[in-house]
């Protein structure tokens, strides 16, 4: 990486403790993502990738113990005092959750909240914060701005709704925006203008981005980057064109080829994952997919693979049993 | 006369739907779930019900088992119609059809043993001999790809959602059924799940030779497992065809629309700058005319007046439409 990363996750670790022991939720986890740049984060429900963005926005649960550096723009997060941590984020610093009804408040009006978010971080006058606002939910597209500005969350739609969680995540022209499964809740056709907005105003505003989702195909054509977690840990990581191109993680393949493609025929049998994640309170000595990996052997039982580079530095991967590239000199 | 517009006449419907009107009455308003919906399923076929939320499929499904009474319509069951039917005739029929649902774990009574939640449906119907129930059990147990004696005294919250879902199909196999609908059977569940129960279905489906009507709104996943598939939006049919030439040829501006929006995994595949087509309208007071023009490219004066329907485009495909995407020769 050439230039300065805007955020660096240096070897951050999330612990919870629960009745049934400790859940390591994050394990030792290494993310950069440069200004302007769309980082993509793919695993399936609890391999950690929420509780990571929590660590990254220091919005863990209370109990939670967190160690290792989260570098924002040359500040530790982890290290921040409250005060100044409340003024970056929303500022410099925003989010779009999956349910937008839980970041909204359902007693105020859609005006207030993104008024509000603007005198508060801005500090715009009245008016002027009221023009801005009009001009945001212009810009998500939604039709009529001036009258949804009277209107509360429950009269709009889902797909609304997360428009609007939108524009009051960009309305302080954040260096960063962290979307969390934007677009799980909705359905496929409102999914896809939801990604096309949320990567045009990306563009536009030169913001920085990590897009959360449990998709493979999500990322794949709106993405620089993707990192795939597993059980808690960055499994492989590499620019998407050359991610899709060769997987060396044999978790990465079984979760492309498990997704039902449309173009093939009715009736062929998908390539299932046998058995299912670990439990995270009981970690695994070896690799955490072992038990499920058809390239498993000895070492995998016994030894955590580390991410490591492969032929190219910006491809890492953590397996002792990488899939072979079987290399395309003259066939 | 209703115009007979389903294909694989030939074969034998066991399920006929003919011009079902279910509506809901939500704080002195009508909701038209479904508004004259004609389909069949021919004995052993897979027919996907495709659409977005709020389109109707849920609650047409659930009207076929007569858990939502229908405004008018029937739903003939192997040439019986259960709309006429009431108590006792009516639980015999729903022997032969079962439902599974979306949410895997809010389907299992939480304090009741695995081996009970799956013999209470034998205990209903008569089988009185205990051991001939723990006997059947164990058979759907197995499989499901469950190991019978570590599952029978469990507990469902000892259960991951994927499991939870085999115990699900388990149950609705029990009383041997001939029909099953699954309601989003896999939307709750991860990639690497969804592929094994999806694969589970299939399998089912051959060894104990099942007709499906198979729900979700993933049409990847519907296209997956199914023969045919039948696209709703906001109450009625739009396209009805075989699910290969659906896919490859959609006549429905509609069936065109969902198909664009799926992602796909492959960077290589950018993705189309999708129309902005907005959101569907409220089925409290759906449009005139053809119900998707207000999101309809092609959308003209006539889509406004006209209700649209099914017509035939290609052989065995189906569509609603004034202006299909593709015309019969």
């Amino acid at each position: 990486m050439t230039d300065q990363a805007l955020l660096s996750v240096e070897d951050v670790s999330v612990d919870l403790p629960t009745p049934r022991g400790n859940l390591r939720a994050v394990d030792r986890v290494d993310l950069k993502i440069g200004a302007g740049r769309t980082l993509g984060i793919v695993g399936e429900s609890g391999c950690g990738k929420t509780m990571l963005s929590r660590a990254i926005l220091q919005l863990l649960p209370k109990k939670a113990n967190l160690s290792g550096r989260v570098m924002f723009d040359g500040q530790d997060l982890v290290r921040l005092d409250p005060e100044r941590l409340r003024k970056l984020r929303g500022r410099s610093l925003a989010v779009v959750f999956q349910d937008p009804m839980t970041s909204l408040n359902p007693v105020l009006t859609i005006g207030t909240q993104l008024v509000e978010t603007l005198q508060e971080h801005l500090e715009l006058d009245g008016n002027v914060a009221k023009r801005r606002s009009v001009e945001l939910l212009a810009a998500v597209g939604i039709p009529a701005p001036e009258q949804r500005l009277t209107q509360y969350p429950h009269q709009l739609s889902g797909g609304m709704r997360q428009r609007v969680a939108i524009a009051i995540a960009l309305s302080c022209e954040p260096k960063l925006l962290i979307a969390d499964e934007p677009t799980t809740a909705l359905d496929v056709t409102i999914q896809a203008q939801i990604l096309d907005l949320l990567a045009r105003e990306q563009r536009r505003r030169h913001m920085a981005m990590i897009l959360i989702t449990h998709d493979l195909g999500v990322v794949a054509g709106r993405t620089d980057e993707v990192a795939v977690m597993y059980a808690g840990r960055v499994v492989e990581r590499a620019p998407t064109s050359a991610l899709f191109k060769k997987m060396r993680m044999p978790y990465t393949e079984a979760l492309l080829a498990a997704i039902p493609k449309i173009d093939a025929a009715p009736h062929t049998t998908l390539p299932a994952i046998s058995g299912r994640p670990p439990d995270p309170t009981r970690p695994i000595q070896g690799c955490s997919f072992s038990p499920r990996c058809r390239y498993a052997a000895g070492q995998c039982y016994r030894e955590k693979p580390l991410l490591a580079a492969a032929e190219s530095p910006d491809h890492q991967y953590a397996c002792f049993h990488p899939i072979e590239i079987t290399t395309d000199v003259d066939a | 006369m209703m115009q007979d517009i389903q294909p694989s006449l030939s074969r034998d419907p066991l399920l006929k739907v003919e011009d079902l009107v279910v509506e809901y009455a939500v704080g002195g308003k009508t909701i038209h779930a479904v508004s004259g919906v004609s389909l069949q399923v021919a004995r052993g076929e897979t027919l996907g019900l495709v659409g977005e939320s709020g389109c109707g499929k849920s609650t047409l499904g659930r009207a076929v088992l007569q858990l939502r009474r229908a405004v008018s319509g029937r739903v003939l069951f192997d040439g019986q119609d259960l709309t006429a039917m009431q108590g006792d005739t009516l639980r015999q029929m729903r022997r032969r059809v079962q439902l599974i649902f979306q949410d895997p774990i809010a389907s299992l009574n939480p304090r009741r043993r695995i081996g009970d939640i799956i013999a209470e449906p034998l205990v209903i119907s008569g089988v009185k001999d205990p051991e001939k129930r723990q006997e059947l059990v164990c058979e759907v147990l197995s499989a499901v790809g469950l190991d019978p004696s570590l599952v029978i005294g469990r507990l469902p919250h000892e259960f991951s959602g994927g499991q939870c879902q085999r115990i699900c199909i388990a149950r609705a196999l029990v009383l041997n059924p001939e029909f099953i609908i699954c309601d989003e059977p896999v939307s709750a569940l991860d990639v690497s799940i969804r592929a094994q129960i999806l694969n589970l279905l299939e399998d089912m489906k051959a060894r104990f030779g099942l007709t499906l009507l198979f729900i979700a709104h993933d049409l990847a996943v519907v296209k997956a497992v199914s023969d045919r598939v039948a696209v709703m939006y906001l109450g009625r049919l739009c396209e009805v065809g075989p699910s290969e030439q659906l896919f490859a040829r959609p006549a429905h501006p509609y069936t065109a629309l969902l198909i664009e929006a799926i992602p796909v995994p492959d960077p290589e595949v950018r993705p189309a700058e999708s129309v902005p087509v907005g959101e569907p309208p409220s089925p409290i007071s759906p449009p005139s005319g053809c119900r998707f023009r207000t999101r309809c490219p092609r959308a003209d004066q006539r889509c406004i007046n006209e209700v649209p329907e099914l017509r035939a485009v290609a052989p065995e495909q189906f569509a609603a439409c004034h202006h299909p995407l593709i015309a019969a020769d």
